[in-house]
């Protein structure tokens, strides 16, 4: 079987020491999470760092906790622990749909929110996700830490913010009233990477709906206002991982099905999907189209307390 | 299928005892003193010449043993190795690379990551060429020429051949109501076993003593063909199979490795081994399929089909290394007939080469009768929606009924028994198909998409007759030696190899069921050619149908012996014996009689041995195939279908199989089960494809994809039993039946799914987005490059 | 690197490079063979383990990631002179064929069952979906874990694990 050319080790005992050995090492260090993505492309040789600092061992990194008003999910949480918390499905159940769909079971005992993110794959199902539900990403450097939005956290295909000698430490997202989520996804095969997927997230106005607080009267149902929407696509070329002419389109818009058959449209429209073995480009922008529309009428579901997961 | 003495029967598997404990034996599991390990360099390009290689930076790697290239073999006349197909495959590439993954240089190293570092340090300089990888444009004019190491070859054909009545098939066709036509594409394939090959081999210098353990469906023709190869006396090899992680035909051929590390321990004098990885298994081992179909069948407006011609386009390849045993350069794609009493049939086949790896029969597919099966399948679908019939009746309209057989068809097989439309009524009532065809219509007005698929299959298994089969021109018998030690335990010896299908149960069943023995008192050596007598191996469902009969024959004939050793312990004629409740007991006096281990103690002891026996009661035998055996079997798959992802999800599969006498229906439907599998795979995911340079976009399990539980319903079976009556037990073999059968009956459910919108075809596999683009009328092309 | 790893209760220090693989550290290093690996890119699940108390691919985890930690293998399976249930059900309901997949499945299905004592079809299904299987179309694998939910462990001794008599 194919095996990693020689690198280095180093094990970090903190964060503050991880930071030190990646400031010491440079450029050509690499941060050892769970190596999910990692191990496999140094197998395949398509990366050959010449250090590696694991981070496997600092506790502090790994938590899904409420605080603040926020979820906070440290990076080195790893997929099944997400999965597994109840706080981050009570409040948003995309995180466990995109979870579920990530990789397969057994990767997910091991593999990172972290190191997925940072990997920065094109079809990773976690930043779409995260830019729907508008996260904050936090890296800690040499220097203390500094925020960005989930959606200035790429800066290309396999590229992120993340510099030489930083770590991203944890993902915060603010907990607000009357939202729903869901993550939609079409692999062609369990376990596959996405051919295309669709993260939506609606916060409707104020009285419409409180997630779930009161049970809806489905004769007296009323159409509810979208307040905020929140769209993220995966794998169709879209930009920031997000579709923010369709969220434009779709604040202040009734929550309907023509709402939200319009808003897959513009998201479909504003993608650029390429071609391959997955399909073909048009088969992917009609993806981003219909999954964004499944993925807000699930979300509108959640958000009127109708389904739970 | 309850055997009276018992030893038939769902035994549990004796191999089990070591997998559950990890105490397996697999190639990579072996390690020598002083072992070395080998690692091959690929082509990058799939068509380029090769203008130099430099080996040096490589050879001066501080754990490098050696480094072997086109050019060291070449100098022990090594650098080409026939294939099972009389054409020839580069070992270590010498002139050209002619496919991506092709071999360049072997590496030898004291550990493999070493090995695998030193890959690197080989600079081969490579002058691209322009590279055919779309088969319908192999024979035009201008296409480059692969195999300019033929001398005089001026274009990529390989064969032409065909087979049926021409005339007579054309004039059916003349005088039909119905002429339904279909393209299809049954895509180029891997059998892809867990486990991938590899072997560690060993030569001594001093005794001229090769032994070589190895992934091999086939020891003692994988021994006759090293001799051949390599010069070797053939009794100075020895091939050790041990436990195999899944064939399927992927190990059925030689590859360069295996040659290569034979050469490097040579070369070094040490123990080399050399396992692939799943990049090397799935871009250079023996892939399958790779038909491209025109298919037509005719039939009156009733729906009586009269006809079917085939014209087909075959890519083997860069080198025609096709594994499979016929004299037919198609196999047996002539049995595409099928299971329908038809007028006259043609088939006309075109063998083309490419710059893709060689292979082509592999996968479970009974040399072709995978794409034949298929093709008419499809076509039967087809014309039933032509017609306007329901896909059942019309089938059972056609299918060949019982007094038909033996019954030999319009391309001239003979099937040897077959009760078919009992088969397909079983499958149909497992189903309760009125009631699917109800939920259907209902489903249809609610706009859901639910499909029905049938596929009814005939397979021609157990190769082979001599007539029509050989391997570089080896018979197709099979020996097997029993011997009956004194207290009545028993070691039968036998050439075939298991790679899961647990011959070490089933042939102790059929040993212990002759003898009146229990499948424990019986042992079975396989696997090493220093231990067993010769035979041809574990593929194309032949282990049953030839080593099994072998292993009854002996047996008989041991139980012949002990008769006469009998008729001297109870002092009568061995006329007066007969064989009643697992022992030779007086006729007309049971209480009188013995054992086969009474009679083996005797046999050994001290009483005067009566002529025609020598000392004891082991017997030794070689089986010689008369026919194929032809199991076959009715599967319905039902399938949902999502219009708007175009995602297929298998709901129920009804499989019907009749493989003759069950020896352990438990291990029968285990096959049967994988068998299932494959099918979803093939249907809906598996496919091994190309850009227009010619790079694999199958070459790793993230882009060749296998199906996993989730994909798989729970599979319904069903069994009837039509005993072959030329096989000593009437078995028939099931290996491939499913793997066969059961891709037909997923296209023709989705393809029912999807009759609503108007589609009638689209090529496997069915993934979201062909089935989507299918829908909106531009189905994709599997063998190449999504645009 | 210098590193102790805890496989199967035993603690073995051993001197690697930190880019080993853990699969090819129990194979290769410590001889224990019953992992096995199938593929390159951590689809096929031949080299399942557990890395304390989950199951990992071992093909993806590097050996010295394993420092200080317990891990435990097909080897491991069987404590106390008893077979574990997922053992002896794999052999009552021919859950394996080639025997290659088999030690990552079973490993994989005692998490579960430690978990889910009492799982359903589907959630076994799900359980091994990152696991292949090329033999046994997966029903039998199934039905073996369905199995060994019910049943409590069964003394190892080879007789006893060997084939009933024919009948």
């Amino acid at each position: 079987m194919q095996v990693p050319a020689y690198v280095e080790y180093e094990k970090a005992t903190s964060v503050e020491h991880a930071i030190a050995l990646l400031t010491r090492f440079g450029p050509e260090a690499r941060i050892l999470a769970g190596g999910h993505s990692l191990i496999p492309m140094m197998k395949l040789r398509l990366v050959q760092p010449e250090t590696l600092v694991d981070i496997n061992g600092l506790a502090e990194l790994s938590y899904v906790t409420l605080a603040g008003g926020e979820l906070r999910i440290g990076t080195l949480t790893r997929h099944a622990q997400l999965l597994d918390s109840a706080e981050a499905g009570e409040h948003f159940a995309i995180l466990h749909d995109a979870e579920r769909v990530i990789a397969d079971p057994v990767v997910r005992n091991w593999g990172t929110v972290g190191g997925s993110l940072c990997q920065a794959d094109p079809s990773e199902d976690l930043s779409a996700t995260f830019a729907a539900l508008k996260a904050t990403m936090v890296i800690r450097g040499p220097d203390g830490s500094r925020t960005v939005s989930a959606r200035e956290f790429h800066t290309g295909p396999y590229e992120t913010v993340v510099a030489p000698g930083e770590l991203l430490t944890e993902i915060k997202i603010a907990i607000r009233p009357g939202g729903g989520s869901a993550y939609e996804k079409v692999g062609r095969r369990v376990g596959d990477w996405p051919v295309g997927a669709a993260a939506a997230a609606i916060w409707l106005t104020d009285g419409a709906s409180l997630g779930g607080a009161a049970p809806p009267d489905p004769a007296g149902k009323t159409t509810a206002t979208v307040a905020e929407a929140g769209i993220g696509l995966t794998a169709v070329g879209a930009r920031n991982f997000a579709a923010a002419e369709a969220e434009e389109f779709l604040r202040g818009a009734p929550a309907t099905d023509a709402s939200f058959t319009e808003a897959g449209r513009i998201a479909a429209e504003h993608c650029r999907p390429t071609s391959d073995q997955r399909g073909p480009a048009d088969y992917k922008r009609h993806l981003a189209a219909e999954l964004t529309t499944r993925a807000l009428h699930k979300a509108l579901r959640r958000a009127r307390g109708e389904v739970s997961s | 299928m309850t055997a009276k003495n018992g030893a038939y029967g769902p035994v549990k598997r004796k191999e089990d005892a070591r997998f559950i404990r990890g105490q397996g034996t697999f190639t990579d599991d072996i390690t020598l003193p002083g072992m070395l390990h080998g690692a091959i360099l690929r082509s990058p390009l799939a068509h380029a010449r090769i203008a130099s290689v430099d080996t040096s930076a490589a050879e001066a790697h501080p754990r490098v043993t050696a480094v072997i290239t086109g050019q060291t073999l070449e100098e022990r006349k090594l650098a080409w190795m026939p294939t099972l197909s009389q054409d020839v495959q580069a070992v270590l590439a010498t002139d050209k690379v002619r496919f991506q993954g092709q071999e360049v240089a072997f590496v030898v190293a004291e550990d493999r990551y070493s090995a695998r570092d030193a890959l690197e340090l080989i600079n081969v300089e490579y002058e691209p060429l322009p590279a055919v990888i779309d088969a319908r444009t192999a024979l035009d004019p201008q296409a480059p020429v692969i195999r300019d190491d033929r001398a005089g070859k001026q274009d990529n054909h390989i064969f032409d051949w065909e087979a049926g009545d021409q005339a007579a098939t054309d004039a059916v066709f003349a005088g039909a109501d119905v002429v339904v036509t279909q393209d299809m594409l049954y895509p180029r394939s891997h059998p892809a076993p867990l486990e991938t090959c590899g072997g560690v081999a060993d030569f001594n210098q001093v005794s001229g003593q090769l032994t070589v353990w190895t992934t091999t469906q086939a020891p003692h023709a994988h021994r006759t063909l090293y001799a051949l190869v390599t010069g070797l006396p053939e009794h100075k090899i020895r091939v050790i199979s041990p436990d195999i992680g899944g064939g399927f035909g992927n190990k059925v051929p030689i590859y360069p490795g295996y040659l290569c590390a034979i050469v490097a321990s040579m070369v070094t004098g040490r123990p080399v081994k050399w396992v692939e990885d799943r990049s090397e298994n799935l871009m250079s081992t023996t892939f399958a399929r790779d038909y491209h179909m025109h298919g037509e069948i005719a039939a009156t407006a009733d729906g009586t089909i009269l006809g079917l011609r085939a014209k087909v386009l075959a890519d083997h390849g860069a080198f025609n290394g096709s594994a499979q045993p016929s004299k037919f350069p198609a196999g047996f794609f002539h049995i595409f007939t099928g299971s329908y009493d038809l007028r006259a049939a043609h088939c006309h086949v075109t063998g083309v080469y490419t710059n893709k790896a060689p292979g082509g029969v592999a996968y479970s597919c009974s040399f072709r009768i995978t794409e034949a099966v298929y093709l008419v399948e499809r076509l039967v679908d087809i014309l039933a929606r032509e017609l306007g019939m329901d896909p059942a009746d019309l089938r059972m309209k056609n299918l060949l009924r019982p007094e038909q057989f033996p019954y030999t068809c319009p391309t001239g097989w003979e099937y040897d028994s077959g009760n078919y439309p009992r088969a397909l009524q079983v499958a149909m009532d497992i189903a309760d198909y009125p009631e699917l065809r109800r939920e259907q219509a209902q489903k249809r007005a609610r706009g859901e998409h639910m499909g029905i698929g049938f596929s009814f299959f005939t397979e021609g298994v157990g190769a082979g007759p001599r007539k029509h089969m050989d391997i570089l021109g080896l018979g197709m018998a099979d020996g097997a030696d029993l011997r009956v030690h004194p207290t009545g335990k028993a070691v039968l010896s036998v050439s075939c190899q298991t790679q899961g299908q647990g011959h070490e149960t089933t042939f102790a069943q059929i040993v212990a069921q002759e003898l009146g023995l229990t499948p424990d008192d019986v042992d079975v050596v396989h696997g090493d050619t220093d231990r067993t007598p010769f035979g041809l191996g574990t593929y194309g469902s032949r282990s049953t149908p030839v080593s099994g009969a072998a292993a009854a024959v002996v047996a008989r004939k041991v139980r012949e012996r002990a008769k006469i050793v009998a008729s001297a312990m109870l002092e009568v004629s061995a006329d007066d014996l007969e064989w009643a409740d697992g022992r030779w007991q007086v006729r007309g006096d049971p209480e009188k009689g013995h054992t086969i281990a009474e009679i083996a103690m005797a046999a050994h002891g001290a009483i005067d041995l009566p002529e025609g026996v020598d000392g004891h009661l082991d017997a030794e035998t070689v089986y010689n195939p008369p026919n194929l055996t032809h199991p076959f079997g009715a599967y319905i798959c039902v399938t949902d279908v999502d219009p708007g992802t175009g995602q297929v999800q298998v709901r129920r599969f009804i499989a019907v199989d009749d493989c003759g006498v069950r020896i352990n229906p438990m291990i029968v439907e285990g096959q049967v089960h994988g068998g299932l599998a494959d099918g979803v795979g093939m249907a809906l995911m598996q496919v091994i494809a190309f850009d227009t340079e010619g790079n694999c976009l199958g070459g790793s399990f993230m882009d060749y994809l296998l199906p996993t539980a989730v994909e798989c319903p729970s599979w319904e079976l069903g069994a009837t039993v039509t005993p072959s009556p030329h096989h000593p037990i009437g078995a028939k073999g099931v290996g491939e039946s499913a793997t066969v059968g059961s891709p037909p009956a997923i296209v023709n459910s989705v393809m029912d799914a999807l009759a609503p919108f108007g589609v009638r075809h689209a090529d496997m596999p069915l993934t979201p987005s062909n089935v989507w683009s299918a829908i909106q009328g531009r189905p994709l092309r599997a063998d190449l490059a999504i645009p | 690197m210098q590193i102790t790893v805890n496989v199967n209760g035993t603690d073995y220090p051993r001197d690697v490079e930190a880019r080993l693989l853990l699969i090819h550290f129990l194979r290769d290093d410590l001889g224990l063979t019953g992992s096995h690996w199938g593929c390159d890119t951590s689809n096929c699940g031949a080299c399942v383990v557990w890395l304390d108390e989950t199951p990992v691919k071992s093909c993806t985890v590097l050996a010295v990631m394993a420092d200080g930690h317990r891990v435990r293998t097909v080897e491991g399976l069987a404590a106390d002179g008893m077979l574990d249930p997922v053992q002896q059900g794999f052999s009552e309901c021919h859950g394996l064929q080639c025997g290659f997949c088999t030690p990552g499945m079973m490993l994989t299905a005692r998490w579960l069952l430690d978990h889910h004592p009492d799982p359903s079809p589907e959630q076994i299904r799900e359980a091994i979906s990152g696991q292949i299987c090329r033999c046994t179309g997966y029903e039998n694998i199934v039905r073996s874990v369905l199995w060994a939910g019910k049943h409590r462990a069964s003394p190892d001794d080879d007789h006893a694990a060997a084939p009933e008599e024919g009948g």
